[in-house]
């Protein structure tokens, strides 16, 4: 473990206990605005608010506000508690103990019990559930998880039981050090079986919900709105100060800027390359903060690969003469992060290792580059021909020309851009049908082996087809490892040299957010796992 | 009239059946499904997914099962994607919204732009004509993806009069952004519809007869030359209705009305099969009796046509 | 209203409509010709529209730019350094990649241009003949043929094009054919609701009666009185086409970067209209209106020259 869980929780559960806030009082002494509303953007509809079902980013927000799991984050990504007020780990690692909050209780004022999480893992793995998420359970490690997801084994057979209404018991596969991580993700969170069998699929409805979280759903209107409300029988009711949280669907990231620029949002995404002039026009309102998220090139390494990229050499060019300077600073200018390696600094407890081209000045990548080219026998007379494939969006379009006009000012290489709607491209990515591909990635949870594992050889995500069995054993290794640093360092080795995939950059959360909510915003959380309990707002 | 109007619902059927069938083959060869995602989910998981759906059944059975719901229960079946809602509960909540600011869109476009189309053509090469040629192309070469966001920001940021999108339940103020924005091009193409088919008619004999007859201007224009001058415009607007109640994408997406014009693109892209269909059904059942309609107009507008 | 049809001066007799019709063959398109280089505007119009397709073809020559090298000092600062500029050679200034405008204008109005012009042809062509054959037969074969213009027009377009897209490969080819399949549908039926009324008329029957074929009534009888209405139409399909092709590209079938085209470049500028760089908008809306305007012009000359009622 890389924390002394137990006792850093027990420390913050102390310090939840003792809130005392003075009404209209901010925790940073400042005074409290009078409307507690908090209005904010989404992309597009969200797909569920059943933790079990749910499976977009918008959906998980609102279901961390209306559930509460065993722990939650903090501001800075710390696991506090939730529902759960902390946990002991058996010798072999295997078995941890939960001990629940005992006032805790569901909006229609039932005790949550950890019958409630015994019956919402369950339902997660439960074939008949067929959750989107169902392999979450493999990711967790509980025992029998994978046998239970197949329908070889009845979900009495999953490794989580209660042995009385406060104590729930998980059993895991094999010992896993950030299991704990795990539990603040949504499809953990418990679910009111007496509400989901009484309504059936309904039960999500705002008429039906029974939720356990700090809110409860008032309101959806899909396509337009879900408003979600104060849930009086929250157990820390008393410490939560938004009222009300306005979820607005707004396709359009320009028309939702015009929005918040007229008052009607409390928080949008700023669109890419107008970060600059927002933040010079609006300095207290324009945020930028790192995002656990890699943006990157794949090359296609299978048999359906083009010829010309299995050498190591032309790899190393294409990458080299990628300028991550002017895609950060002149496409993007939203305050992210050049990449040279998969895994974003951000990343908990992970040490970006040196690679030797992270070092160089670009002038230098590029001599390099010109260097490996010819050395592979390419050249004015025999240029290089690629095609570039990215699903149709904007910020994917500017990166493919600016990238495609630096592999041919550089290089000489001749790009064909191609951009498909997003289900043909996952397709044909997926197929290997191309010759390089932009992907990216961002972490399930905060721990380096979220990226890395995309590079093992059996890895549904590894398009690039790449295989190396030095990599898949370090791989292997580092799950179990108390501090696997020394794997993670070695496998960024291995792609700064092999160059499956290029780094392109790290993200970072771009937004226009309103002055009296962002001196609570959670910047720090790399994951943005935010709680809008957690948040409020000052009086301008 | 009762006879052709039963002879056509009797053809409707077959029609409606060979778009499903159609429409449902040709997502089954569209690349990707519903389930295809950015993480691909591990096979099992797939499988009990397709299960729960039934979409591991050979396709002749899923077709057939989804007809039936239709025939037996009027039920479209679940949204692969708002898993939280089904295709009845999303026609339901959305088709209102469309239906709402389509018709009065509609009734806009044919008041003004039939208004402007008459008046242009009675006094052609005046400054009135050039006002209503200038309008229409103004407002058909204007695409609606570009006059959405400009009223925005004169009507929501820059004026602060009216709520920058969503529906409210179709209160006035959220109805005004979204039906100008639908309403312009069509208008414009009534109004070029009505004034070169009206400029035709008062050049045609039976016109020039009525004048030398002496018949006063005002009841050459509306007693004889509008109803045949109208035939062209007639034609267009059943698909145009059909267009405007069912809505638009871009409307949708840049108001956040939340209207089925927004779900049945997004449908598409999201292989939301079940929706897609239930949309399609829909609007095909929408064309086939608005077009119905326009060939009974026809019979009104020229006795002679026989239906 | 029994009236509406009555049309005094045409012949009585079918020999007359016979021998009247060779008449107006004869002098049909060089009346037309006249009528039309006498309309003002419309010759205006041509001018334009000429000079915009030169502009299309011929454009590039007057620039030391292209359409695809970017300017890497003014990236990341368009709003500042990239307003047009007859100093330093970017006419229209820079597009958000930093690219020269001038020169994506000029080869996305090439694109545009010939997409318009022929997705109305299309139109007209396709839509004219298999509007007029299913109105002048009329009965099951009507019926047939516009229950499946109601199937055509209300099948998922988009699995269409997508499935154009996995069976063919993206190409400008195919960027007609997804704009040609949905173009004429609306024509079919105008034309069709025309031609019922039309082939009521005493000289359509006067020409059935004396056993002309079907196929030359409708060429020579029909058409011709239909021709106005397809004409304007025509003319308010052209924007419509011109902005499909951009929908088109989204899906990856038509047109790809570095190329462009009016409904892309029209969209981009709309998205950063908000930012400070109006003209990315300004210039490719700019031809757009004024190329419409002389469609429409134009559309309203040749509708005036072959109005047979006119003659």
């Amino acid at each position: 473990m890389h924390i002394s869980m137990k006792s850093a929780l027990f420390a913050s559960a102390l310090a939840f206990a003792s809130p005392a806030l003075a009404a209209g009082t901010a925790p940073d002494g400042s005074a409290l605005a009078d409307d507690q509303t908090f209005t904010y953007r989404v992309l597009d509809e969200h797909s569920s608010v059943d933790p079990q079902i749910v499976e977009d980013v918008s959906g998980s927000e609102i279901v961390r506000d209306l559930f509460e799991g065993l722990y939650n984050q903090d501001a800075d990504g710390n696991l506090v508690p939730g529902v759960a007020l902390s946990h002991e780990v058996s010798e072999d690692k295997l078995t941890y103990t939960f001990s629940l909050r005992p006032e805790a209780k569901w909006s229609d004022g039932k005790p949550v019990t950890a019958g409630d999480f015994v019956y919402g893992w369950r339902r997660l793995a439960d074939p008949e559930t067929a959750s989107p998420y169902q392999w979450f359970v493999s990711v967790m490690g509980l025992a029998n998880g994978e046998a239970v997801t197949a329908g070889e084994m009845g979900v009495e057979e999953l490794g989580v039981s209660a042995t009385d209404d406060h104590t729930l018991v998980v059993t895991l596969s094999a010992p896993l050090p950030y299991f704990p991580l795990t539990t603040t993700h949504a499809s953990t969170f418990p679910s009111p079986k007496w509400v989901i069998d009484e309504f059936g699929a309904d039960w999500t409805a705002p008429e039906n919900i029974v939720s356990n979280g700090a809110y409860v759903l008032t309101e959806h209107v899909p396509q337009e709105r879900s408003v979600r409300s104060r849930n009086e029988m929250y157990w820390d009711n008393d410490g939560t100060i938004i009222d009300d949280v306005v979820a607005l669907v707004i396709n359009d990231e320009n028309v939702a800027l015009t929005r918040y620029l007229a008052g009607e949002l409390d928080r949008t995404e700023v669109p890419a390359g107008q970060y600059p002039s927002m933040k010079e026009e609006y300095p207290d309102q324009a945020l930028s903060f790192p995002r656990l998220c890699s943006y990157y090139f794949n090359f296609n390494l299978s048999d359906r690969g083009p010829e010309a990229t299995m050498n190591n050499d032309v790899r190393l060019a294409l990458s080299y003469a990628v300028d991550r300077d002017i895609i950060v600073e002149k496409v993007l200018q939203g305050g992210q992060f050049p990449a040279y390696s998969f895994t974003p600094a951000a990343t908990a407890n992970f040490e970006v290792p040196t690679v030797d081209y992270s070092t160089w000045t670009q002038d230098e990548r590029n001599a390099k580059a010109v260097e490996l080219m010819a050395s592979a026998g390419y050249g004015p007379d025999n240029p290089l021909e690629l095609t570039y494939l990215y699903n149709t969006s904007e910020a994917h379009k500017k990166i493919g020309i600016a990238v495609a006009q630096m592999w041919k000012q550089t290089l000489g290489v001749a790009v064909t851009l191609e951009n498909q709607e997003w289900k043909t491209f996952l397709e044909t990515r997926g197929d290997h049908d191309f010759q390089v591909a932009r992907g990216a990635w961002c972490g399930d949870y905060n721990e380096a082996s979220t990226f890395l594992d995309l590079v093992h050889t059996d890895s549904g995500y590894n398009d690039a087809a790449y295989h190396n069995e030095e990599v898949d054993t370090l791989l292997g290794e580092a799950k179990s490892l108390e501090d696997p640093q020394a794997n993670y360092t070695r496998i960024e080795e291995i792609l700064a040299a092999e160059m499956p995939i290029i780094p392109i950059y790290h993200y970072a959360g771009v937004y226009m957010m309103s002055p009296a909510i962002s001196g609570s915003w959670p910047v720090q959380n790399v994951e943005q796992n935010w709680y809008s309990k957690d948040l409020y707002k000052v009086a301008e | 009239m009762f006879s052709f109007i039963i002879r056509r619902l009797a053809v409707a059927i077959p029609t409606l059946l060979v778009l499903l069938i159609l429409s449902f083959y040709l997502m089954q060869f569209a690349p990707g499904g519903p389930f295809t995602s950015e993480r691909p989910l591990p096979p099992q998981v797939l499988a009990n997914i397709e299960a729960k759906y039934g979409l591991d059944q050979p396709t002749w059975k899923q077709l057939l099962s989804y007809i039936t719901g239709i025939v037996t229960e009027f039920d479209f079946g679940p949204s692969y994607k708002y898993k939280d809602r089904t295709v009845n509960d999303i026609i339901a909540q959305g088709f209102p919204v469309t239906l709402t600011y389509g018709t009065i869109a509609f009734a806009l476009a044919i008041i003004v732009g039939g208004a402007l189309g008459i008046a242009a053509a009675i006094r052609q090469n005046t400054w009135l004509d050039y006002f209503a040629v200038g309008f229409t192309i103004g407002a058909q070469v204007l695409p609606n993806f570009v006059m959405a966001p400009i009223l925005i920001l004169i009507f929501t940021l820059w004026l602060g009069l009216l709520p920058g999108g969503g529906w409210n339940g179709g209160q006035w103020n959220h109805v005004i952004m979204p039906v100008i924005a639908l309403s312009t091009s069509y208008m414009a193409s009534v109004a070029r519809l009505t004034r070169s088919s009206m400029l035709e008619v008062l050049r045609s004999n039976f016109i020039r007869t009525a004048r030398a007859k002496g018949l006063p201007e005002n009841v050459i224009i509306w007693r004889h030359a509008l109803k045949p001058a109208i035939l062209p415009v007639v034609s267009y607007l059943g698909p145009a209705f059909v267009a405007m109640v069912t809505g638009s994408f871009i409307i949708d997406s840049i108001f956040s009305t939340g209207g089925i014009g927004y779900f049945y693109v997004n449908a598409a892209f999201n292989r939301d099969y079940a929706v897609m269909m239930g949309l399609t059904f829909l609007l095909g059942s929408m064309t086939i009796l608005f077009n119905m309609v326009v060939d009974i107009l026809y019979a009104w507008i020229d006795p002679k046509i026989r239906l | 209203m029994t009236n509406v049809t009555l049309n005094p001066q045409q012949p009585k007799t079918a020999e007359m409509a016979q021998r009247m019709d060779e008449v107006k063959g004869r002098s049909l398109w060089a009346d037309a010709r006249t009528r039309f280089l006498r309309n003002k505007a419309a010759m205006v119009s041509l001018v334009v529209l000429v000079l915009v397709a030169g502009f299309a073809f011929f454009g590039h020559a007057l620039s030391p730019w292209d359409n695809e090298t970017i300017d890497w000092d003014v990236l990341g600062n368009v709003k500042e350094m990239g307003k047009p500029s007859l100093a330093n050679g970017h006419f229209f200034g820079f597009d958000d990649s930093g690219r020269d405008l001038y020169n994506r204008v000029v080869q996305g109005t090439r694109i545009s241009l010939m997409v318009g012009v022929v997705g109305a042809l299309i139109a007209v062509f396709v839509g004219t003949t298999y509007g007029a054959v299913a109105g002048f037969i009329g009965g099951r074969v009507d019926n047939a043929m516009m229950r499946f213009v109601d199937i055509a027009m209300s099948i998922p377009y988009m699995f269409v094009l997508i499935l154009l897209l996995v069976v063919f490969g993206r190409s400008i080819g195919m960027l007609f054919v997804g704009i040609g399949l949905t173009a004429w549908l609306d024509m079919s039926r105008i034309v069709r609701g025309q031609t019922l009324s039309i082939k009521n008329k005493e000289f359509i029957e006067a020409a059935v009666a004396t056993g002309v074929p079907w196929f030359t009534i409708i060429r020579r009888h029909v058409v011709p009185n239909l021709l106005g209405v397809v004409v304007v139409y025509a003319t308010l399909l052209v924007p419509q086409m011109i902005l499909t092709e951009s929908f088109i590209s989204f899906l990856g079938l038509g047109v790809q970067e570095p190329l462009t085209s009016w409904g892309a470049l029209i969209s981009e500028g709309t998205s950063t209209m908000g930012y400070g760089t109006l003209w990315q908008l300004f210039f490719p809306l700019g031809f757009f209106v004024i190329s419409i305007f002389a469609f429409f012009f134009i559309g309203d000359g040749l509708r005036d020259a072959l109005d047979p009622k006119d003659r």
